[in-house]
Parts: structure tokens; sequence; C-alpha cells
């Protein structure tokens, strides 16, 4: 089991037709991920060949959703159409909407997340700006790298994809149940407090790793929610105790304004919940494998 | 990107709201020029971008042109916490006879909208909010449903705005909004939205943030950019769309993906503590997917940089395949060697993930005495760390 995203998935792609969508998909069908069409209103009807598996195009999330029972839907589009590819999404009531989009205008986020708690938020969104969500050995919806770990017993959440590829790397001995990537931007649909959530009510998860970085206050939040819900081990790591105030660190929501938002704050308040907070990804690592062995 | 408070003046004026007439000099010729065409009175004042420019002496009044002009003298070249002045606005002035404070901004919490507003204006509104929270008005706004006149009532309701102001806030509310969405703004504040002799409400000074992600939809704002304050190795890294930032360390650092280089910067700066206490020079993300071209684009900003001493490239291959990552470090030495830049920096590699035994081997095989591999990101920078201080 995992959260979210299981061998059950059935995965559309929104812009598969694309040069980034058809890649991607090309890779999670090779990590086994059951992708059963894709979403392009000018293509509707013809179907795109991915090393011979035949995947047919549908004019939107609704009409793929009916014609193949799909649950997931993977956001692939420019960023100038990305709020109405995840209005769509929304409009079909899709489970889940992965978005990988980078550089959505931050009111556009906004707008659409208003919109999805407006429709009573049938639809959960990971993202934008992320590298999607993965069930090691079961599904993998994104960019996630399919092959650093097996399956396992440990979950992940993070604004960072690499730093989560280089901590599933870290312990790919152990496996990981499911890694979210929830994205760097300033306004995101599933946060740091949503997985730790789910993460605690899964059975298949014994330990949570929570990779957070410079900017807002959701680390700290999530430090509330660890101190008062969750009661399997955390372990954390915090990208950016060197980072400048007032600069944009890559990531548009990572940013020190004034004094909020830095590093060690975030850190503190972990700490305060009973997280343990490495100093280094290798150091989150060992602390990780203290708490499995 | 944060703007001038000028460039914030000419954004309200466009859409509707009230300011004092104004303009903005380079030299004490124009600020003389710009006092002329306002008449009478005018205040001059500092253009930076950071707050306290009044304690620090950047805002005068000057009574005519020639003390404007002499106002402005003292004033461009100053230095305010750091940043130069190169640029000061003349404004009208006003008589004021209350201050308040407005402003709307992105709720990353709440993943909507604020509006922040107090009879309280003209000092810090974090300091009002901590001395009398009673006064500071918080109003959440609804992404998808705005600021109509309701809403803007429902603010200046909260916020205690004096009866005799109320209809010219609610429409000032009205058109703030109206500019904060139509420029894809992240912040704009009005500090202080004062109350003048005539009874008027205007705008008597204008912070604003443009959210570059908006950019594609925004051309115009791209002349908004202070080339003056863009660090040159900034500028050339943006040409070839990579996303660096000039630190002023020592060990340049190139990475994948924004935590990962952030994460790096942090390793690097806490191996410097054991050597020399040299620090990162820069953050530089070649981002997922990276070719050989990008790896080569990227060294050689960083190579350009004369404070960095030593390299360190950190990558972890999700997307990026690092046989692509060490075929760009060879090219891009090879590159700038035929360009008869000699390279004589030290470089530190780490690679992982997607493809890194073929990447550890095409480095091997190259056999430059320039790059060493290092097989932990932790080993690696501490190693860069000691070249980048044996070389200071």
């Amino acid at each position: 089991m995992a959260i979210w995203l299981t061998k059950e998935s059935k995965v559309i792609v929104q812009g598969m037709t694309g040069s980034e969508g058809s890649k991607h998909t090309r890779r999670m069908l090779a990590a086994g991920t059951n992708v059963v069409g894709g979403v392009n209103p000018r293509k509707a009807g013809t179907t795109v060949d991915f090393d011979g598996t035949e995947l047919p195009v549908f004019a939107s999330v609704a009409e793929a959703m009916k014609e193949t029972g799909a649950d997931v839907s993977v956001i692939f589009v420019p960023p100038a159409f990305t709020k109405a590819a995840i209005v769509e999404a929304i409009d079909a009531e899709i489970p889940l909407a992965v978005v990988i989009t980078e550089g959505v205008p931050v009111q556009d986020s906004a707008a659409a997340w208003a919109y999805n708690v407006d429709r009573g938020q049938k639809t959960r969104i990971i993202g934008p700006n992320c590298p999607g969500i993965a069930s090691p050995g079961a599904s993998n919806a994104g960019i996630i790298p399919a092959d650093i770990t097996p399956g396992g017993r440990i979950g992940l959440v993070s604004k960072s994809g690499t730093l989560t590829y280089q901590l599933m790397y870290e312990l790919r001995d152990f496996g990981f149940s499911t890694a979210v990537g929830i994205g760097g931007d300033p306004v995101i649909g599933t946060t740091h407090i949503d997985a730790l959530k789910a993460f605690q009510d899964d059975p298949d998860t014994d330990a949570i790793v929570m990779i957070g970085e410079i900017g807002g206050d959701a680390e700290e939040r999530a430090a509330e929610f660890i101190k008062a819900n969750v009661t399997k081990p955390v372990v954390g790591y915090i990208a950016g105790f060197t980072a400048p105030p007032g600069k944009t660190m890559g990531h548009a929501g990572a940013i020190i304004s004034g004094s909020a938002g830095t590093a060690d704050a975030k850190k503190e308040a972990l700490e305060a919940a009973g997280v343990k907070v490495g100093k280094t990804p290798s150091e989150t690592a060992r602390l990780m494998r203290e708490v499995m062995s | 990107m944060d703007l001038f408070e000028y460039q914030g003046r000419d954004l309200f004026e466009r859409h509707g709201l009230p300011v004092l007439g104004g303009g903005v000099a380079e030299t004490p010729q124009e600020a003389r020029a710009i006092a002329e065409r306002l008449g009478g009175k005018v205040v001059v004042k500092a253009q930076v971008k950071v707050g306290g420019r009044g304690k620090a002496g950047g805002v005068k009044l000057a009574d005519g042109p020639d003390e404007a002009e002499a106002r402005a003298t003292d004033i461009l070249g100053m230095d305010i916490k750091g940043h130069t002045v190169h640029k000061v606005m003349l404004a009208e002035t006003a008589d004021i006879k209350e201050e308040y404070y407005f402003s709307y901004l992105l709720d990353r919490a709440n993943r909507t909208f604020l509006c922040i507003a107090s009879v309280a204006g003209g000092m810090e509104i974090e300091q009002v909010a901590e001395e009398d929270p009673d006064r500071v008005a918080k109003v959440a706004i609804d992404a998808s449903k705005g600021v109509d006149e309701a809403k803007a009532r429902e603010i200046v309701t909260q916020a205690q705005f004096p009866a005799e102001v109320a209809d010219q806030v609610v429409d000032i509310a009205v058109k703030l909004w109206q500019a904060f969405v139509a420029e894809d703004a992240t912040l704009v504040e009005v500090n202080p939205l004062a109350k003048v002799g005539d009874g008027r409400v205007l705008a008597l000074d204008a912070k604003v943030t443009l959210d570059e992600n908006a950019s594609f939809r925004h051309p115009d704002h791209e002349a908004l950019v202070d080339q003056s304050a863009v660090d040159p190795l900034e500028q050339a890294a943006k040409a070839k769309n990579l996303n660096y930032v000039k630190l002023d360390g020592e060990v340049g650092i190139i990475g994948n993906g924004a935590g990962l280089v952030m994460s790096t910067l942090d390793v690097v700066a806490y191996a410097g503590e054991q050597h020399g206490n040299v620090k990162p020079a820069n953050f530089l993300d070649i981002g997922g997917g990276a070719s050989a071209q990008v790896m080569a684009n990227g060294l050689e900003i960083v190579l350009g940089d004369p404070a960095v001493k030593s390299v360190f490239v950190n990558v972890f291959g999700g997307i990026t395949a690092c046989d692509e990552v060490a075929n760009g470090i060879i090219q891009a030495l090879a590159l700038l060697g035929e360009r008869g830049e000699q390279v004589t920096k030290p470089l530190v590699v780490r690679l992982d993930g997607n493809n890194a035994e073929a990447g550890r081997a095409i480095l091997d095989g190259a056999n430059n005495p320039l790059v060493e591999r290092v097989d932990t990101m932790d080993g690696a920078a501490a190693r860069a760390a000691e070249l980048a201080a044996a070389g200071k």
C-alpha cells in the first residue's frame, strides 16, 4: 500500500503530446505506471505510440475519465495554460491532479486553488512546480526517477525534487512506500501537513522523511501538526541555512523575507516538535537509519 | 521583482489611483527641471529598495528649484544600508492631516490574498501590529471573488477609517485591487495613505512587488528592471537562461535542482568552517535534464567570477544524465582552452544517480589534472573548500 497513488491508479497525461509530456509518459510507462491516455483537444481521436503501447488522446479530462476510468492526471502544459488545465481537472472531479509545470504565475495558482475550494475540494492537487508522486514498485505519476529505490516502509514529503532523489538514493536499501514532491512555489495544492497526515494513517508507512527549505512558514506549521498528531518517527531536513535574505533561490517560493522564512526558525520549530533534523542530506539519512534499525 | 517608489507611483497613476505629481531624476540638473515643472515646494526622495531612508537622511524638503538641485546633489550617491542612491524622486508636497496604511499581499499559508489596513500609518506596520494590534485590520481576500465595493466597505469598516474619508478609501481599495491583479503583483503597499488639507485621500508612497513568473504576459515589466543593480555575472547567466545568484564566497557551485543547490551551499559553508572560512561564491541550478551545452554554459559563468578559487559540481542525476554532465565539463574546459582562457581553478565533481557510472568513467578517462572526482557530497564539499582555501 501507499498514499494517494497505487498499483490500481489509472493515469492520464494533460499535455501528453508535447515534448516534456511525451518524454515523461514514456518514462512513466517504463516504470510500470498504468497510463491509459492523454488529453489534447486539438488531437482528440488520435493515438500516440510509446514503444508499442498505443495511448488514445481525448478532448477533455472528463471524456478521458469516462472512457478509461482514469483517477489521476499528470499536467505537463506550459505555464500560460496551466490554470485552465487545473480548472479542467477540477471540473471533471478527478481525484488527483499532479501539476509538474514550473513558472506558473502565483495569481493563477491561487485562483485555481480558490476554484477547487469553491467546488468542494473533490480533487487533490499536488504542485505546481513539483516532481510528482511515486510509490516505488507500484506507480509513478510525474518525473521522479523510478529506479532509485524499491518499495519499502519509509514515506517522504519534500519541496525539492533533487533532494527527494538524494534521500531516496541514500536510503535505497530500506525502500519507500510513497515519495511526494509538493513543489517549491509559494502557493501549492498539497502541503507537508496533508502528506504527514496521510503517512500517519497509512499502515504501510513506518517512518517519515520531511524535507523543507527557506521561505514561508509551511515547515513551522507542519511542526505544530506533528506535535499534535503524528506518532510515527519523523526525520527532517531543511535547505538554505546560508541563503541570503531577499534573494529567490531557484524555487519561486524560496526567499527569506525580512526575518521570516529562515532555515534556522524552521529547524528550531521542528526540533521543538520532537523531529530530528539533519544538518546535511547524509546526516538526515543517518538519522533515519537509526530510526529504522 | 521589487519596484522603486517612482515606478510604483507611475503604476498607481496608470490604474487611476490618486497620487501627487512627480518625476524621477538621475542628476541634480534633472531634479531642478522637475522642480520647475512641479512648481512651489517639493520633496526630494532617495530611490532605494530598502526601508528607513527617511531616518538615513534620504528624504528632504526643498523650497523651489535651487534648493531641489542642492538637495538632489546631497542625496544622489548617498549610501543607505548598503544601497547606493542612483535616482531621486521629486514630488509635490502635501499638507498631511492624517496618515493611514493600506496593502494587499500574497498569503502563502492560506493560499490566497490578504488585505492589511490601519488608520495608524506612516510607520512600520509590523511595529503597529505589535504595539497596537487592535488598530490593524487583516481581511482575507478570496482569490476568485476579489475586492468589489462591498468587500472594500468591509475592509474600511473593519479598519475603522473615519466616516469622512470612507468613500474615498473604498474607491482606492477597489482600484488598488484591480492594479494588483492586472499587474500580477504579489504586494502593493501604500504607506502612508494620507488625508491632506483639502480633504482628499492620496497615495504618498508606493511599494510594489511583481511576480516574475507572470512576466510572459507583461512584456512591459522588462523595462522596470533596475539594470544598474544587476550583477554582470547574473546578467550573463540570465542571457543563457541559467538560474544564477551571485554570493560573496570563493567556492563556485553548480548543481541540479533548487533544493539540492541550496543544500550544497550549506554543506560547503559548513566545510568552509574547517578550511579558512571559505564560503559559496554563487547559487547555480542547471535544472532537470541539463545537456552538455547547459553544463558548459554554467561552468563558463562560474569560472568567469574572479572571486572563485575552486568549483564544486554536485549533480544527482534524476532526469539529468550524469554522462551528459561529465561530457559538458570536459567540453567546457576544452572550449575555454580554445578561446585562450586558460582554466587554472580546480574542479571537484560528485556524480550520483542516472548514468553515474558512465559519467564517472568519462571524467576518469579524460584524465584532466584540474578535475577531481569525489564519491560523496560531504566529502566533495570538504575537498572543494580545502582547495579554495589553498587558492586564497
